[in-house]
């Protein structure tokens, strides 16, 4: 591209709230060259989506542009009067957003949606346009599309919606496309598909494309360039091997660092009695009932049965509906079974018997929204306090010793105590939520989802903070998620479960490295596989769904690429 | 700390002076409330009786401090009365769900389909008009709405994790709703008993003026304005007085109210 302007070029950016005067982006300069792919990655309050929406000029009313220019094809986007700003947006520079659920107008046609585009920016006829709506429906992969034309968006799932939203953006061929996390509320496997063809269609037109993620491993595998934002500020830039292979800022280093990497494999001696065992656990929703009739209901969990072993983690797998959340309600006693059983030190637990009280004393949850997790009026040191209440013969005092011996291991000390959560952030939350669920010293802890609210960095240290806590207090742990690479640097054993079965279940090493089913291998190659280099780099190694097992590891990224 | 705004200063002002009238009319008035004197019956405001004398001779600014103390007492108990039994109605049928709720929240539906005021009407037929009539029918016609307001609160609380969070522990539904559920619902309960106090004031004038509210000589505003009725033209001041203490006293609540929803609602905080 040299000797030739770049497609999009942003010097010195820096934008405010416009009441209190702070700056929340930052003197922010770069460019993208046409057709090519530069990806932004920060964590959540880093500007990366602000500075993004400068590009089309749709910075919230609260915030004022201080400083710098935003040019696109040579002309300033900053000081252009709205009318030729409208001509650009949609025409020259589409944009995808991060909900699919929101962002399609829900009581629209989808042909009248599609369509309104072209008929604004381009001048063809009726039939024409619905010819190129048809073939860039049937290019993003839509089985039927005439049948989708006189469809609602509601009819489709998240991934389909986000296929939808893509093809009516690209239906006008943009120069640029900005993507503002546009599948972080995908699961693994939708959003590879969907990155795949987001990738697959601009390099078609030669679309550049602006990515903006929290994600680096998603964000390196298909961007060209790398930018990496922080509280407003780029610390750094450029290629996305050579950021990746040997990163200069300390906090790319941080971010890298961040990024889950398999845990040592643990050995467990064969034959001991499982702290829990579930049997053919069979969980029904019942269907809505209407005056006398009783809908369909649905059966969400059709005979699981799993075991972990004392000190053990079991890490259940799956995508979205997949049933994961509704076993571990199920175990956890929040959701009554239909038929199976649980066992609990070899024996059946049934509501009505002593032994059910002890295993609840003893089965403990840690949930995953830690925003909503915690009884906003209460005290952190109540809310620690409260679990206790059950413990037999425990004085006040050895109670508040407890709770600030429980505080100290969570990383936060006697001084939350008197805090409320509002006044904490999500990661110090979620090690209240922890600290609730320890208190008891509880031999099985179920984990649903715990860091997947998180911020990246945030989430590395909860993972750590857990892992300790798990080796030091030696509890089992049934831990739900659908991020795969998260589950590979916690989990000893591996269930994976899809549409309430379990589809395959081994040790860590045996699921990740020989997959055998084929929804297994899906899931896999939609995560990398790291290896650290020196000096704070990584590797990343795309596990693809090949015949082979030495096929399956293909390097997309190597730190060289010397050749 | 944030400026308070003008209208909760004036609320807040008359408000208080409301309370402080309404304290020492139970314990202090100028003249006995109660003593008749047909040598002063229907005097102008003067020094010695500053807001005028009735058809009885009856100090009016001694009655209405005694009718505030009433007023104020009756209004307190409906409030306290409706909301302890629209709160464990709401909560329990929120919490509990099912079938249970269906018919509680049509028995409530049915009820609140009926002006609050046309119910303790009703009611006060029952239970005979005084003032423990008064605070039992308005108790229960402003019972239903309370009942819904907690009920949805509850039932967008209960899908909240730190309920199913409390049930893991192994905390009892008992304890899960008192400890869990019903703190959480006070912001929106003190609103509604907020503005649920003016309706109780504005009610009970209204049952003391049709002759059903607290039996006479007691006074209380209602009763004031409807004994002033015949003596309109030729002693204004009667009438005046009387209304202008509730007229006065509903604003202030009024004014109150919004600040106070606007304080406990964080969507409101930050805002101008």
């Amino acid at each position: 591209m040299a000797g030739q302007d770049p497609l999009l070029q942003i010097d010195g950016l820096t934008l405010q709230i416009a009441r209190s005067e702070a700056v929340v982006v930052d003197r922010v300069g770069f460019s993208v060259s046409a057709g090519e792919i530069v990806g932004i990655v920060g964590e959540s309050g880093s500007g990366k989506t602000l500075a993004a929406r400068a590009v089309l000029g749709l910075v919230p009313p609260a915030i004022r542009r201080a400083a710098g220019s935003v040019r696109f094809e040579g002309e300033e986007i900053t000081t252009m009067p709205p009318k030729r700003l409208r001509q650009l947006r949609g025409a020259r520079i589409g944009m995808v957003f991060q909900e699919p659920m929101t962002s399609l107008n829900p009581s629209m046609l989808l042909g009248e949606q599609l369509d309104e585009g072209l008929a604004l920016h381009r001048k063809l006829k009726p039939a024409q346009r619905r010819e190129l709506i048809l073939d860039m429906l049937r290019r993003v992969g839509l089985s039927d599309p005439e049948r989708a034309l006189s469809s609602y968006p509601h009819q489709f799932s998240g991934g389909m919606r986000q296929r939808i939203m893509l093809a009516s953006v690209m239906l006008l061929r943009p120069a640029l496309l900005v993507a503002d996390e546009p599948t972080t509320a995908l699961d693994a496997v939708v959003q590879r598909d969907v990155l795949e063809l987001m990738v697959g269609l601009t390099r078609e037109h030669r679309t550049a494309v602006l990515l903006i993620s929290h994600d680096l491993g998603m964000v390196a595998r298909y961007c060209d360039r790398i930018i990496v934002m922080c509280k407003g500020e780029i610390v750094e830039q450029g290629r996305a091997q050579d950021l990746l292979a040997a990163p200069r800022h300390p906090y790319t280093r941080k971010l890298l660092a961040a990024m889950p990497q398999r845990g040592p494999s643990r050995s467990f001696p064969a034959g001991e009695t499982p702290v829990v065992a579930v049997r053919d656990l069979v969980v029904d929703y019942p269907g809505r009932r209407i005056l006398f009739r009783q809908e369909a209901g649905k059966r969400a969990l059709h005979g699981i049965s799993l075991e972990v072993a004392p000190r053990q983690v079991v890490a259940v797998v799956g995508g979205s509906g997949s049933g994961k959340t509704t076993l571990g309600h199920a175990i956890a006693g929040l959701v009554r079974p239909s038929g199976g059983e649980i066992l609990f030190g070899g024996k059946p637990i049934h509501r009505s018997e002593a032994g059910y009280w002890d295993y609840r004393l003893n089965c403990q949850m840690v949930f995953q929204d830690p925003y909503s997790s915690l009884d906003p009026r209460m005290t952190i040191g109540g809310l620690v306090d409260e679990p206790l209440r059950f413990v037999a013969g425990m004085t006040g005092g050895q109670r508040a010793e407890r709770v600030r011996e429980v505080l100290t291991e969570v990383g936060l000390g006697d001084s939350f105590a008197g805090r409320y959560p509002h006044e904490l952030s999500g990661g110090q939350r979620q090690r209240v939520a922890i600290a609730r669920a320890l208190v008891r010293r509880p031999k099985f802890v179920i984990a649903d989802e715990p860091v997947s609210a998180l911020d990246v960095t945030v989430r590395a240290q909860i993972l750590e903070l857990f892992a300790g806590l798990q080796a030091r207090h030696g509890f089992s742990c049934l831990f739900i998620s659908h991020d795969l690479g998260v589950v590979e640097q916690v989990a000893d054993r591996v269930v994976v479960m899809s549409e309430g079965r379990i589809v395959e279940q081994g040790t860590r090493d045996e699921i990740f490295d020989a997959p055998k089913h084929d929804y297994t291998r899906r899931l896999l190659s939609a995560v990398p596989a790291l290896e650290s280099a020196p000096n704070g780099g990584v590797r990343l190694l795309w596990r693809l769904d090949g015949e082979a097992a030495e096929r399956d590891r293909r390097e997309v990224l190597t730190a060289g690429m010397s050749a | 700390m944030k400026r308070l705004s003008l209208n909760t200063v004036t609320g807040g002002a008359l408000i208080a002076v409301l309370l402080v009238t309404a304290a020492s009319g139970a314990l202090w008035t100028p003249y006995d409330p109660l003593a008749i004197s047909f040598r002063a019956k229907l005097g102008a405001p003067n020094l010695a009786h500053w807001l005028g004398t009735d058809e009885f001779g009856r100090d009016v600014l001694s009655r209405i401090m005694a009718g505030a103390a009433t007023s104020v007492w009756i209004s307190l108990l409906t409030v306290t009365v409706a909301v302890v039994l629209g709160t464990a109605i709401g909560v329990f049928s929120g919490y509990v769900r099912g079938w249970v709720d269906r018919i509680v929240m049509a028995f409530n539906d049915a009820l609140l389909a009926f002006p609050g005021i046309l119910l303790a009407l009703g009611l006060l037929a029952v239970v005979g008009a005084n003032k423990y009539g008064i605070i039992v029918a308005l108790g229960l016609a402003y019972a239903p709405s309370v009942a819904r307001i907690m009920r949805g609160t509850v039932l967008s609380l209960r899908e909240q994790e730190f309920i199913a969070s409390s049930r893991v522990i192994g905390n009892s539904e008992g304890y899960t709703m008192l400890r869990h559920v019903l703190p959480n619902c006070l912001a929106p309960l003190t609103v509604l008993a907020t503005s649920m106090f003016g309706w109780a004031l504005l009610a009970e004038s209204a049952l003391s003026f049709l002759g059903l509210g607290v039996p006479p000589p007691a006074p209380t505003w209602g009763n004031m304005l409807a004994s002033s009725r015949p003596y309109i033209g030729q002693a204004v001041w009667l009438g005046i007085f009387p209304g202008l203490c509730i007229s006065m006293t509903l604003l202030g609540i009024n004014l109150l109210g919004d600040a106070i929803r606007d304080r406990l609602d964080p969507r409101m905080r930050g805002t101008a």
